[in-house]
């Protein structure tokens, strides 16, 4: 009775002192980041974030769509009044219930570990009463949902083992399931699955050394297992970018990144230029060329009446012929015409005479009508690649080089037709072998600071920057000039399909996610792992525009630093046991060293993964990254404590003493709960001194506003 | 029994010449079947002793063998190409600053370049080759001594990998097929010749390893006179290998982690008393922790003993540092002892590889704080580090005699001479330390406003105290906003020539990032003093050189576009290096591993790890195994699994290195695939033997097939990608009349 009374109590209080004030109607924070990307969910709009998976953002805009939120909000400053079709409460409920549903979720996890309800009371009381996990869960961030799956993925498993029968199995799966959230919240999410399923390898481990089993049980038990704890969540993570790329079906604000194909499957964009394109470039077609590459941004070839300078700045010399560049944006320099060297004419013929794997074609520009050229010039940014220039022949000494073989990377077979879209193609220079390929690096200002072009001679292998894909294709119709030029039919020919499949899309979307390098800033408040256990900095949630009323990413400090000493008592008395443990002669009983290994293994454990990865990463770190360690090692001090107590301890004036500090820390984090709360929930507003009595570390940021 | 004997030694026949000296062999071959045999004969029916003479005798012939066939591949052709390869530039002109005893700056521990110089100068090379960049001719300088010398040091690694092999296995042929993979490798050839560091290193990390294993197996006799022996040459090795490259901490790290399982099973056995294990304990700690140790400071010992004279590494050092280098302005330097006014300075930032207080011609990009005049921290001597010493009121008080000293607590302008802009700070936010303020260069010819104020503060000092030169450290804080000039220790992108961010900081605190000593100090009005400058200690030598070695390694981040080697290219030998020349005249040398080895060597990783697991989990069911076969799963399990634990150090960190990566950071790593090879061939030969055993077929040992095919496979990879390590001439591969025709077999290759 005990143990579903107290977490519901438990449930409640938390739930009412998150909800509490939750209303009040500013953009907070990186409520300003994920708010943005809530908007394009409900607007439909395709958009790439490096930051997580989809899940975590999908969560926020659920509550977005129960709220009825139209998505029309600018997200552009932090501290901005929320307008009135905001739904506030909807969007902040969510992350609000799941950190209000990680209390109890603590207290099951002390129960499964073995401890008495009553450290189970204890911990969830630690849960409810640290401010930073409070102040996380009141705004529309992740990390309240990740911590929750990580709980309930830990729960449920700890459950599995602990019970047996059919309903076991079903605390398997869901043990799966929310791994496979966590990993979807963030990626973060990984390590603790990793975790998870390093103890379950153990445990089974243990399962193939039981010989009164058969074997066919074991293979099943095991089969079972890999089914539940790795492939459910590898499907399961699928599962969320189908659902992802199905919701965002509309083309966005990162186009761009992608790849034609991927572009074109977005409604509006690209798809509605493509729409209805011939598929088979033929000769005479006009066509757009986009770098396959898009390193460093997407471009098309380009060239434009501007000429290489005579002699580069370095002394070194050009042909002094037309530039020919990359220009990440739409013009209508961009258009090229595919010529058959043998033939004058740049129509196409009817029936249309289409390009093959291996054709040798001339590319006329569509403006200018200079031939693409390369020869042996030294190119202006990379010395040691071809120059590409515009040639026209003008009687001048240097003879034309402008015949390009086309070479269809991803054909199916060896007389394949150059598709739209579809083909990669290099283009290969006839005379020199050279491969028209991105340089990556920008022209200086006489090129209009756009990417260099060059052909590469020394050409190894599969390089996505020498690769060109046709974007935009017509046919043309009109031999003239200036007709040429006017000629904006729309064409109609068979349709491209361009229904990528879902592996295509969800390898392309995740392989860019992972590789998209933003800038290196620093933040005003971002920190580093080590400033973290000793909490050495805050993070300024919001301030009110007016007033000294603010928010802040604090947490309950006595909470911290017991949970530090709960770290290293755990550590001192893990050591020790595992030595008297190897010598044969433990101290205590099998079992309670058994639980108290296994219970560091998931506190203590669970602590290490989330934290150790970050002194790996390059990325801008904050304060709250350390949440989910947190929360685990706060689990890990009541199991020290109850060890002590049970095991350790004899007498019972030691215990009685024991106790006594138990009751008062928690005595002091109650009141270091009620002294941070005013910049918790960010009310009632303090004055000055009051503030400057709260700055109880130095290095703490606490905005004093001067009047 | 007896037929499968003839028939493998009919095989023999049939192999190559490099094989078929062991035909004659019978006493070895016999051996390695008596370990082998599928059949469990008791090995007491064999007259041992005599075997084991014999056996012995013929493993002496067979290192003696891989070590001659080792020796004619890497000293093949060694003096070509005759001119700078690659990385030569740095390490033979590291080698010759140790000759010409110059003191320089490298971001490896010294021991390799030191070896190399060593070798140079005992072969007679005497420095003077200027080592400008890869492809200039040596002319008559005299190179092939320090290239013989990293040969010599790269054909022990096939002997060294065949002994421990032998060791962890017990089994002839798996030893034999690790050293060939090794002898027959292209990569290891060519890496081995020419005068760089891997050689050396990988010979230390064989060394440690082989030495570890015969330590090991002295377990049974702990205490004894060869127990000590391998214990400190595995010591001794474990310093070279770290004094060469700091890669050398994984191979330290692989022995750590045998050591300590080795401490946990010794703790777990309860006949030993406590006293014997402290002892243990005690002796570890002596050999694999002390002695190394020592050794290693020896080495930089050795090191800063032989670099006495100023070179071009002087500025990444502290002004103290400097003082001991001859040459250098600040040894035995004289200049007047207390700041002045109208002086001209430079300011070194007292953080370990601060840089100097530095401004240039540039300004800050759009975006990026105020459109003002840079102000960076630079490692390097440059006349863009002077600064002149000015008052608050701007007139320098022209007047004769000799001038005011600086106090503490003085209010005063910093000039940039050059540029005559004021050292300034606003409330601008830094470029990368957004938390404090930027630093500009401000006004012109001196003239400015209130934000060019500077409160100069001696660390320690009283109102009215002296600016000590060199002695003392300064810090200076900004008059109107308060914050304290601090140098970030980061690198600022390409608009600020990847010098070093300086910042306004406003958190007060004494870090050394905040401190600065005055370096130079030029003032013709007031007389020169000698001044003793405090020597460092050694110690202090050696943390400080450790400091600006980690920096320069971790500062050492891939350019822009530029091609870059990932992790995963180099087991499927995807892309080499180019050592030497480029084009079709040119003489080409291409560092790439021979395919069909690396990608053997990959299978056999996979089959051992398949191999490992089933028979692990066969074990823990607890399968009923014959003495023989518990045996052999001990030999698979903990022999291979040391090597596969070696192959998995040596290559999985390069995944979390934000440095450059290069392909020839994979040869350690390579070194342990190889030998897992021999264990993983030797279990490929288990299976067969399986198969042989299934199907009956005693006419047609598939046994001895397969091995015959590794061989064949090995030479003729060998004779076919031979060219990559000797050199190349003619057209490229993709040419058909080019002698590598054919052999392009992925596109990524470049040769």
């Amino acid at each position: 009775a005990v143990g579903t009374l107290v977490p519901t109590t438990v449930r409640y209080c938390t739930s009412a002192s998150l909800v509490y004030r939750t209303c009040f109607r500013s953009v907070s924070f990186d409520e300003l980041y994920y708010g943005q990307f809530v908007s394009l969910y409900v607007k439909r709009l395709f958009f790439i974030d490096d930051s997580g998976p989809p899940l975590g953002h999908m969560v926020l805009a659920l509550g977005a769509y129960l709220g009825g939120f139209d998505g029309n909000f600018v997200w552009n400053r932090i501290g901005a009044e929320y307008s009135s079709n905001v739904p506030v409460f909807s969007l902040r409920a969510i992350p609000a219930l799941a950190g209000a549903f990680c209390v109890p979720l603590g207290y099951q996890v002390m129960v499964e570990l073995g401890c008495s309800h009553l450290t189970a009371l204890g911990a969830a009381l630690l849960l409810l009463l640290e401010n930073a996990l409070i102040t996380q869960s009141r705004f529309m961030l992740l990390e309240s949902s990740l911590i929750f799956f990580l709980l309930l993925a830990v729960v449920s498993y700890l459950r599995f083992r602990n019970n047996s029968g059919v309903s076991c199995w079903g605390w398997l799966v869901l043990s799966g399931v929310s791994c496979a959230c966590a990993v979807g919240v963030k990626y973060m999410g990984l390590f603790t699955h990793l975790l998870l399923l390093s103890l379950a390898a153990v445990h089974t481990w243990r399962l193939i050394g039981d010989r009164t089993l058969g074997n066919m049980t074991v293979a099943v038990q095991v089969f079972a297992r890999c089914l539940a704890l790795v492939v459910l969540p590898v499907l399961l993570y699928l599962a969320f970018f189908f659902i992802h790329l199905n919701l965002l079906y509309r083309s966005g604000p990162h186009d761009q990144m992608m790849s034609s194909a991927f572009q074109a499957s977005l409604e509006g964009g690209l798809s509605r230029i493509t729409q209805g394109q011939p598929l088979e470039v033929a000769y005479g077609s006009q066509v757009t060329l986009r770098s396959v590459s898009s390193q460093p941004v997407p471009c098309w070839l380009h060239s434009h009446k501007a000429n290489y300078p005579i002699r580069y700045e370095n002394g070194r010399g050009s042909s002094h012929q037309q530039q020919v560049t990359c220009y990440p944006f739409k013009d209508v320099n961009n258009w090229w015409i595919v010529k058959d060297p043998g033939r004058q004419d740049l129509a196409v013929s009817s029936p249309p005479r289409t390009v093959k794997h291996g054709d040798i074609v001339q590319l006329l520009h569509g403006m200018t009508s200079r031939f693409l050229n390369t020869h042996d010039v030294a190119a202006p940014m990379s010395p040691h690649s071809q120059e590409v220039s515009g040639y026209i022949d003008f009687n001048v000494s240097m003879p034309a080089q402008n015949l390009w073989k086309v070479d269809i990377v991803n054909r199916e077979s060896d007389r394949a037709v150059w598709k739209t879209i579809v083909s990669e193609v290099r283009l290969v220079h006839v005379n020199t072998s050279a491969v028209l390929k991105l340089s990556g690096q920008s022209l200086p200002e006489w090129g209009f600071r756009q990417l260099e072009v060059v052909g590469d001679k020394l050409s190894k292998g599969y390089q996505p920057s020498g690769l060109w894909n046709v974007e935009e294709h017509r046919y043309g119709r009109s031999q003239e000039q200036k007709e040429r030029e006017l000629e904006l039919h729309s064409p109609t020919h068979i349709d491209v399909s361009h229904n990528l499949t879902f592996m295509a899309k969800f390898l392309e979307l995740q392989l860019k996610m992972l590789t998209m390098r933003n800038e290196e800033t620093e933040h005003k408040y971002s920190s580093s792992p080590l400033e973290w256990v000793t909490m050495d900095t805050n993070i300024v949630y919001w301030i009110h525009p007016s007033s000294n009323a603010q928010i802040h990413l604090i947490g309950n400090a006595v909470t911290w630093t017991l949970s530090n000493l709960g770290l290293v008592l755990f550590a001192v008395l893990f050591v020790w046991h595992l030595l008297r443990h190897q010598r044969r002669s433990l101290d205590v009983s099998k079992d309670a060293w058994r639980q108290f290994a296994e219970a560091g293994a998931v506190c203590g454990g669970g602590w290490l993964v989330n934290y150790l990865p970050f002194f790996m990463m390059e990325k801008t770190l904050f304060l709250y990254h350390y949440l989910p360690a947190l929360t685990f090692k706060i689990l890990l001090l009541p199991v020290v404590l109850e060890h002590l107590h049970t095991h350790i301890l004899r007498s019972p004036s030691q215990r009685r003493v024991l106790e006594g500090t138990v009751l008062a820390a928690l005595a002091a984090v109650y009141l270091c709960y009620r002294a941070l709360s005013p910049v918790t929930y960010g009310q009632p507003e303090l004055n000055s001194t009051q503030l400057a009595s709260l700055r109880w570390r130095e290095s703490w940021d606490i905005l004093l506003r001067r009047h | 029994m007896e037929s499968l004997y003839c028939t493998r030694h009919r095989a023999h026949r049939e192999i190559p010449p490099a094989r078929r000296r062991r035909g004659g062999c019978r006493g070895a071959d016999h051996h390695g079947e008596e370990r082998h045999a599928a059949t469990g004969r008791e090995s007491t029916a064999e007259p041992s002793s005599s075997i084991a003479s014999r056996g012995g005798r013929c493993r002496s012939r067979l290192v003696l063998l891989v070590s001659v066939l080792s020796l004619c591949t890497r000293f093949y052709r060694i003096l070509e190409p005759a001119h700078i390869c690659w990385d030569e530039t740095h390490f033979g002109k590291m080698g010759s600053y140790y000759i010409n005893r110059t003191f320089f700056f490298d971001v490896h521990p010294p021991l390799g370049k030191m070896l190399v110089g060593l070798a140079g100068h005992l072969s007679g090379y005497d420095g003077t080759f200027p080592f400008v960049k890869p492809g200039d001719g040596y002319e008559h300088h005299k190179y092939w001594g320090m290239r013989g010398f990293c040969a010599l040091l790269g054909s022990c690694l096939p002997p060294l990998a065949y002994l421990t092999v032998l060791e962890l296995s017990q089994s002839t042929p798996a030893a034999l097929v690790a050293a060939a993979a090794l002898v027959f490798d292209t990569g290891c050839i060519t890496i081995s010749q020419y005068i760089l560091l891997d050689p050396i290193l990988m010979f230390f990390i064989m060394a440690s390893v082989l030495s570890m294993v015969k330590f090991n197996l002295q377990a049974n006799r702990p205490f004894g006179a060869p127990w000590w022996l391998w214990l400190v040459l595995t010591g001794a090795n474990l310093a070279g290998a770290l004094g060469v490259k700091f890669v050398g901490l994984f191979v330290i790290l692989l022995v750590g982690l045998n050591t300590a399982g080795d401490l946990w099973r010794l703790l777990g056995n309860v006949d030993v008393p406590l006293v014997e294990f402290g002892k243990h304990l005690l002796a570890r700690v002596l050999g694999l922790i002390l002695l190394p140790l020592s050794l290693y400071i020896v080495i930089f010992a050795v090191h800063f003993a032989v670099l006495n004279k100023s070179g071009p590494g002087d500025g990444f050092f502290s002004s103290a540092f400097q003082s001991r280098l001859v040459g250098n302005n600040l040894h035995n330097a004289s200049m007047p002892e207390y700041l002045a006014y109208g002086s001209t300075i430079t300011l070194k930032n007292v953080r370990i590889a601060g840089g100097y207080l530095h401004s240039h011609w540039h300004l800050y990009p759009e975006g990026v704080g105020a459109r003002q005049q840079q102000v960076t921290a630079y490692l390097h001597k440059d006349y863009n580090n002077l600064w002149l010493v000015r008052r608050q009121r701007g007139e320098d008080g022209e007047r004769s005699g000799s001038p005011d000293l600086v106090r503490h607590g003085d209010v005063v302008r910093l000039k940039h001479k050059e540029t005559t802009r004021n050292l300034h700070s606003h409330l601008q936010e830094a470029p990368l330390t957004k938390k404090h303020l930027q630093v500009t260069g401000y006004g012109f010819n001196g003239t400015g406003d209130l934000n060019d104020l500077w409160q100069v503060e001696v660390c320690g000092g009283r109102p009215g105290d002296l600016v000590k030169v060199l002695r003392s450290k300064v810090r200076l804080v900004h008059r109107s906003t308060g914050c304290v000039l601090y140098s970030s220790g980061k690198t600022l992108p390409k608009w600020g020539w990847e010098q070093v961010e300086v910042t306004c900081s406003p958190y007060l605190k004494e870090t050394p990032s905040s401190q600065w000593n005055i370096e130079d100090h030029i003032n013709p009005r007031l007389p020169n003093i000698s001044l003793a400058v405090l020597k460092p200690s050694f110690l202090e030598i050696l943390l400080e050189s450790h400091i600006v070695m980690i920096r320069g390694n971790s500062g050492l981040k891939p350019k822009d576009h530029e091609a870059v080697s990932r992790p995963w290219h180099w087991p499927i030998n995807y892309q080499g290096l180019r050592f030497s020349g480029v084009n079709e005249t040119e003489y080409r040398v291409y560092l790439l591993g021979n395919p069909v080895i690396w990608w053997f060597n990959l299978l056999c990783i996979c089959l051992y790890v398949v191999m490992a697991t089933a028979v692990a989990v066969a074990l823990q069911r607890g399968v009923a195994l014959s003495r023989q076969g518990q045996e052999r799963c001990r030999v698979l399990l903990d022999g291979g699994g040391l090597l596969l634990l070696g192959w998995v150090l040596h290559y999985l960190p390069f995944y979390t290195m934000g440095r450059i990566l290069y392909y020839h950071h994979y040869f350690p790593a390579m070194l342990f695939n190889s030998m897992l090879t021999g264990p993983g061939c030797w279990g490929q030969s288990w299976l067969t033997r399986l198969c042989n055993v299934a199907w009956t077929l005693g006419t047609v040992p598939l046994d001895c097939f397969s091995r015959c095919c590794d061989s064949l496979f090995t030479l003729s990879s060998f004779y076919l990608f031979h060219p990559l390590s000797y050199g190349m001439r003619g057209p490229l591969a993709h040419d058909p009349t080019s002698p590598m025709a054919g052999l392009k077999w992925m596109d990524s290759w470049e040769f």
